[in-house]
C-alpha cells in the first residue's frame, strides 16, 4: 500500500542505484562481448518497459503500441542512419514516435477499458502493413540496411537513454503533473471536475513514454544491421514491456526495470536450455506471479518487510 | 445579476426527458436547495451545469458568462466546483494528496506546490479530518469520503459549489454537522447548491428552494413557501407521508 510515490524518497536505494549504474557503465571494461550484447537486450527492454509503465503505470490505459513506436524509431534509423550523424537520427526516431502517439493518442485516448487496448494493438498491424506496402510499391524494397554501430557504442546510447528516461520519470512523479496522472487513473471524472485538463496530460504523457521508445528503436536498429517491417515491428515488443512491468511492479519507478532485467536473461536462459518448451515455462512464471504477488516483485518485498517489522514491534 | 443562470434548460436520454425546459437563476451568496422524488432530474441538472453533460437546448450563463458546451476542467478553472452523488474520490492516494491535486489544477492552477500543500491541509482541517496521516481516501468511512470530497471541491477555489447528496446515507450525528458545515462554506463566501432528500437539513438550512417533478420544475420559493405549496405537496410530500420527519 505504502509502495508508489514515497519509496523514492528512500536513499540507501539511491545510492544502491548509483553504484548498480556504474558496475553496469562499466561493463564493457571488463565483460566478454557475450555479456555486453545481453546487456544491450536488458537496457532496451528496461527503456521500454519503464516508457510504458510511465503512462499505462498511473492511468490504467494499457496500450499494446510499443512496438509501433520502437518501429517507427527503427525505421527512421534506417530512412536516415546512411546521410545524418547518429545523435540527431536518435532524436529523430524520437521525435517521429511522439508525433505517432500524439496523433493516435488524440484520436484513441478517448475510449476507454478494452477498446483502447485493442486500438493500440491494432496500430502496430496497421504500422507493419503500412510499411510493408510502402516499400514494395514505392521504395521497391522489402529490406533495408542499417549502418552498423560499435557494441560499446549501442550500449552507452542505450544506457543513455535509460538515465535520461528514468529521471524525467522520477520528477515527473513527484510533481503535481504526477499526481494528475495518477488522478487521471483513479477517477478520471473526478480529475476533469478537479481542474485537470485530462485529454491535455493523457496525450502528453503517452507522448514522451513513445519519444523514449522510438529512440531505443533508433538506437536498436544499428546493432540489426538489416532490418524489415516485421523485425521492426514485432508483437512481441508489445507484451514484454506489459508483463515486465508487471512482473517488477508497476507503481515503483524500479519495478519495470527489476521486471526487465529478470525477464529478458530469462528468456535468454529458457530460450537455450529449454529451446521447446521456454514458452510454456514462461507463460507459468507468469501466472504464478500474477497469482501470488499482484504488485509485483517490489509489492512483495515490501509486504514481506512490513511483516518483519510488524513482528518485531510484536516482540518488542 | 445572478451568480448562475439557466434558461430553457432541456436534455432528453431516448424517450425520456430528463430535465425539461427548466429556468432558474441563483444569487451570490445564497444556499439555494434542489429537491424532488427520485428520477426527478436534480442529478442530470447537475451535470449539465458542471458540464459532464451537454444539454440539448437552453444555456447556463455563469457569472454573467456562457459556459454552455465548456470542458469540465475549465468550468471548474472559471470557479464552479461540485462533489458526486456517489462519491468519486482518488481512493489510493492519501487525503491531503486528494485534496492537493484540486488545489494545484483548480482556479488558480500553477501555483507551487508548497502553498497548494498548505491550502489543502487548511482545507483539511476546515472539514475536520486529520492532515498528518497516511490513510487512503478509500479506507474512510462514507461520512468523511463526503467530507474529504468537499474539501478537494473547495481546494478549486471556487464562488459556487454543487453539492450532490451530501447526506446521503450519513447518521443523525453526521448529518447535523454537514449542515454546520454547509453554514460554513457560505461564510467562506461560496454560493452553494445542494440536492438533499434529508428534508430537515434542507429545510433549515437553505434560503431558497426549486422543486422538480418529472424533469419540470414545479416550484420555487422559501422552504415555508415551497412546502406550503399545493402541488409539491400532491407530488412530494404526499407520496411520503414520513417526509417531513
Amino acid at each position: 500500500m505504502g509502495i508508489g510515490n514515497r519509496t523514492f524518497g528512500n536513499t540507501p536505494a539511491w545510492i544502491a542505484a548509483l553504484l548498480l549504474l556504474a558496475l553496469v557503465a562499466a561493463a564493457p571494461l571488463y565483460a566478454g562481448v557475450y555479456t555486453v550484447i545481453l546487456m544491450i537486450s536488458v537496457l532496451m527492454y528496461m527503456v521500454i518497459a519503464v516508457s510504458w509503465a510511465f503512462f499505462s503505470g498511473p492511468t490504467g490505459y494499457i496500450s499494446l503500441a510499443s512496438a509501433a513506436f520502437f518501429g517507427t524509431g527503427i525505421y527512421t534509423s534506417a530512412i536516415f542512419g546512411m546521410v545524418l550523424p547518429m545523435p540527431l537520427v536518435i532524436l529523430l526516431g524520437a521525435l517521429a514516435s511522439s508525433g505517432l502517439a500524439l496523433l493516435v493518442g488524440a484520436i484513441t485516448l478517448r475510449l476507454k477499458g478494452i477498446y483502447f487496448v485493442m486500438f493500440t494493438f491494432g496500430l502496430v498491424e496497421l504500422m507493419l502493413n503500412f510499411i510493408l506496402w510502402w516499400e514494395v510499391t514505392i521504395s521497391g524494397t522489402t529490406g533495408r540496411v542499417v549502418p552498423p554501430m560499435s557494441n560499446q557504442t549501442v550500449f552507452y546510447s542505450m544506457l543513455g537513454i535509460l538515465v535520461v528516461l528514468v529521471l524525467v520519470v522520477f520528477f515527473v512523479r513527484r510533481s503535481t503533473y504526477g499526481l494528475a496522472l495518477q488522478s487521471i487513473g483513479e477517477n478520471e471524472e473526478a480529475a476533469a471536475h478537479s481542474g485537470v485538463h485530462v485529454t491535455a496530460i493523457k496525450i502528453t504523457t503517452y507522448a514522451v513514454s513513445a519519444f523514449f521508445m522510438g529512440a531505443a528503436g533508433a538506437v536498436m536498429a544499428t546493432r540489426w544491421t538489416y532490418i524489415d517491417p516485421k523485425i521492426a515491428f514485432n508483437p512481441l515488443i508489445c507484451f514484454m514491456p506489459v508483463l515486465m512491468a508487471i512482473f517488477g511492479g508497476m507503481r515503483p519507478l524500479f519495478g519495470p526495470i527489476i521486471g526487465a532485467a529478470i525477464f529478458t536473461y530469462l528468456e535468454q536462459y529458457l530460450i537455450t536450455r529449454f529451446p521447446y518448451y521456454y514458452m510454456l515455462i514462461f507463460g507459468a512464471i507468469m501466472v504464478v506471479s500474477i497469482l501470488y504477488m499482484p504488485e509485483g516483485l517490489l509489492g512483495l518485498v515490501q509486504k514481506i518487510r512490513i511483516r518483519i517489522r510488524e513482528k518485531q514491534h510484536a516482540n518488542s | 445579476m445572478p451568480i448562475l443562470e439557466g434558461t430553457g434548460l432541456t436534455i432528453r436520454f431516448g424517450g425520456l426527458t430528463a430535465v425539461s425546459n427548466v429556468d432558474f437563476s441563483v444569487e451570490q451568496g445564497e444556499i439555494f436547495g434542489l429537491i424532488g422524488p427520485n428520477g426527478a432530474g436534480k442529478t442530470t441538472l447537475f451535470n449539465l451545469l458542471s458540464a459532464a453533460l451537454k444539454p440539448q437546448s437552453g444555456s447556463v450563463r455563469f457569472k454573467g458568462q456562457e459556459i454552455t458546451g465548456l470542458k469540465p476542467y475549465r468550468i471548474c478553472r472559471m470557479g464552479l466546483a461540485r462533489t458526486f452523488q456517489v462519491v468519486k474520490l482518488f481512493g489510493n492516494m492519501n487525503l491531503l494528496d486528494n485534496v492537493l491535486l484540486a488545489a494545484a489544477f483548480g482556479r488558480e492552477h500553477r501555483i507551487n506546490r508548497v502553498k497548494a500543500e498548505e491550502e489543502a491541509a487548511e482545507l483539511l482541517e476546515f472539514v475536520e479530518l486529520p492532515v498528518g496521516e497516511e490513510t487512503l481516501a478509500k479506507e474512510l468511512t462514507l461520512g468523511r469520503q463526503k467530507r474529504l470530497e468537499v474539501a478537494r471541491a473547495l481546494a478549486t477555489r471556487p464562488d459556487l459549489l454543487l453539492l450532490d447528496e451530501m447526506m446521503e446515507g450519513l447518521n443523525p450525528t453526521e448529518v447535523a454537522k454537514a449542515m454546520a458545515l454547509v453554514q460554513k462554506i457560505q461564510g467562506r463566501g461560496v454560493t452553494v447548491i445542494m440536492i438533499e432528500h434529508v428534508m430537515k437539513a434542507i429545510m433549515t438550512v437553505c434560503e431558497r428552494i426549486m422543486v422538480l417533478h418529472h424533469g419540470a420544475k414545479i416550484a420555487e420559493g422559501t422552504p415555508s413557501q415551497v412546502s406550503a405549496d399545493k402541488t409539491v405537496i400532491e407530488v412530494y410530500f404526499g407520496a411520503k407521508s414520513n417526509a417531513g420527519s
